[in-house]
């Protein structure tokens, strides 16, 4: 039992020594596209995790956001744009190649569409609010797709990723690191928050939201505000992305994005902090493997998901943990 | 004005396609609680094993059974092999198996019948146009809205007329009571799925010689059918009939009218690129609209 607990202990540290020395282990094993490959399972983590703190701490299944992934996207994308076109946003945003300044932006952007999302949706509970979620996240994504200003349905390209002190962005190695650090700043926070007061009053409102209605907590309240946060992290993650891949398209809004983000929260075990983060390493990991065997590799992957909701109880994270939650 | 009834006779056609799938969609989460998102994978089923057998033989009359049979057994198999599975569990499990089961039926298309979509005539006997008096009308959409509304006519009977129906009704509010009585519920919500696939076949053959039957169909039209459901209350079979008629006519008209409306106040390229966009928005403006207002749906079922 003791060296069990150990053992367990152990393994973060010995997955952040990984993280650290895979852009090298990549460019020795003469395979340079995997920091490409762990970038992208980093920054869909980050979007699991920020999820997460809506679905596996305030229980709120969100079918929508895929909508904010996009919102912090386009906001990388239209602010480079002005940036380089030199005219302002709306007339009085300036734009900006500065990373520090875009990743700020996306998070207010996606940060108050949440709260406007959120405000809204959370009149509504159960299936009406996965459904809600996900009518809104349809808006936003036919409102891109009509957007002929920021390229409509082709998406926007930007000539190079956003500058970050003085860091050489272009080279993948470099980029990999900026989003590790990134990843573990907001992992870091939704450690603190899960352990916080506000933490255990979603654990609480979880459980039975009348009971804490009773004791004089402000349960919608706390709901939303769990929504915002969560909106936030999924929103800083899609601004990673479009500076990842230099583009942004309303694909990155499309529903199955939505539907992605809960298999990757579910199968890493949602609740949990490092859960989301090990989901999108393996559907990543799985959809690149069983892509590279076959091109019809999701008759495959479709079956999995299938057998994963049907057996597998409380995501990968908990796997060895004898203690319930 | 000839415009406006021609354009309101489209929408109600598009609104009876709508209520066949979201009529299956809300039966089979009235009875069983389960959210199908695989619901368009079935209508997509039906419209290949249709297209197909129009396409081997040249006759639509065969073709008709094809889709409604390969729709209703490929239902079957699902409910036996999965969704049997997750009538306890949370929607989250649901959302996730239907998912996977979407990816599954694409991929098994593609498969099956290559990625080239497939085109299907218009059987010759209903290629024509019917003169209306104000305007003339395809028959063949006519012919969908009259078979629409006599499914629904027909459902509405059974449900509320017949034994069975009285047990799917029963079995929506009142599970366990129905089974003390004898009633083997898991045969009576196999059949309810049965059933529920059945109608998505049938309309997707039906949509077949108006669209391409591709990959893809299914989400399409899957997403719409859940904003109607959701719109007249799930697990209301009245409410699946008034929001996918309304869902029918507001999302028609909006893309019919708006483009010559904005066009007014804007130049042409840019007017019918954001016309586009509204109206792809409508319904599901429409959707959160009704929701805010009555959070349960227009018809809402049982607790």
């Amino acid at each position: 039992m003791h060296e069990r607990r150990t053992f367990r202990s152990l393994l973060p540290l010995a997955a952040l020594c990984l993280l650290a020395v895979l852009p090298f282990a990549a460019q020795a094993l003469g395979q340079p596209a995997l920091t490409t490959l762990a970038t992208r399972m980093l920054i869909l983590g980050l979007a699991a995790s920020g999820l997460n703190i809506a679905l596996g701490m305030g229980g709120l299944v969100s079918f929508g956001h895929a909508a904010f992934y996009g919102i912090g996207a386009y906001s990388v994308g239209i602010l480079t744009t002005h940036a380089v076109a030199g005219a302002p946003f709306l007339g009085f945003i300036p734009g900006s190649e500065q990373l520090v300044v875009t990743l700020l932006a996306s998070l207010l952007a996606s940060g108050i569409v949440a709260a406007i999302i959120g405000a809204l949706a959370l009149r509504t509970s159960g299936v009406q609010f996965i459904m809600i979620t996900l009518a809104f996240a349809q808006m936003l994504f036919f409102l891109f797709v009509a957007l002929k200003a920021y390229g409509g349905d082709d998406g926007l390209s930007m000539r190079r990723r956003n500058a970050f002190a003085g860091l050489n962005m272009r080279d993948d190695a470099t980029f990999y690191y900026t989003c590790l650090s990134v990843l573990l700043v907001w992992l870091a926070i939704s450690a603190r928050l899960l352990h916080s007061r506000f933490g255990l009053l979603l654990g609480g409102i979880r459980q039975s939201e009348r009971r804490m209605q009773a004791i004089g907590v402000q349960t919608v309240r706390l709901r939303w505000l769990a929504f915002v946060i969560s909106g936030m992290g999924t929103g800083l993650a899609g601004a990673l992305m479009a500076n990842l891949g230099r583009f942004v398209s309303p694909d990155m809004m499309h529903w199955t994005q939505s539907g992605e983000l809960l298999i990757m929260v579910v199968l890493g075990g949602a609740g949990t902090v490092f859960g989301p983060v090990i989901g999108a390493v393996a559907l990543i990991g799985l959809e690149s493997l069983l892509a590279s065997w076959t091109e019809h590799w999701q008759i495959i992957l479709g079956p999995s998901l299938v057998l994963l909701a049907l057996t597998f109880r409380g995501g990968l994270a908990r796997l060895g943990k004898r203690e319930g939650r | 004005m000839a415009l406006v009834l021609e354009q309101l006779l489209n929408g109600v056609q598009f609104g009876v396609m709508l209520f066949l799938l979201a009529a299956g969609l809300t039966l089979i989460f009235g009875v069983m609680g389960v959210i199908n998102l695989a619901h368009g994978s079935l209508y997509m089923v039906g419209a290949y094993a249709a297209a197909f057998v129009a396409q081997r033989t040249g006759s639509f009359l065969l073709a008709v059974p094809a889709g409604l049979a390969a729709a209703a057994i490929a239902g079957v198999i699902v409910e036996l092999v999965v969704v049997r599975r997750l009538y306890a569990r949370d929607h989250l499990d649901q959302v996730l198996a239907t998912f996977g089961l979407i990816l599954f039926f694409n991929q098994l298309m593609v498969l099956i019948f290559g990625r080239q979509p497939m085109f299907v005539q218009i059987p010759p006997a209903l290629s024509g146009a019917v003169d209306l008096g104000l305007f003339s009308y395809p028959v063949y959409r006519l012919c969908i809205i009259g078979v629409g509304l006599g499914t629904a006519g027909a459902l509405f009977w059974f449900i509320q007329r017949t034994r069975i129906g009285m047990l799917v009704r029963a079995g929506a509010t009142h599970r366990d009571m129905v089974q003390a009585l004898g009633i083997d519920i898991r045969v009576l919500m196999t059949f309810v799925f049965g059933l529920g696939a059945l109608l998505a076949g049938l309309a997707g053959l039906m949509a077949g010689p108006l669209l391409s039957v591709q990959v893809g169909m299914g989400e399409q039209i899957l997403i719409l059918t859940f904003v109607v459901v959701v719109i007249g209350g799930l697990g209301s079979v009245a409410g699946a009939f008034t929001g996918a008629l309304l869902v029918g006519v507001v999302d028609t008209s909006l893309r019919a009218f708006l483009p010559a409306i904005l066009r007014g106040m804007m130049n042409g390229s840019e007017a019918d690129a954001l016309a586009a966009g509204i109206s792809a928005m409508g319904v599901y403006l429409l959707m959160a609209l009704v929701l805010l207002i009555w959070p349960k749906g227009l018809f809402p079922s049982h607790a």
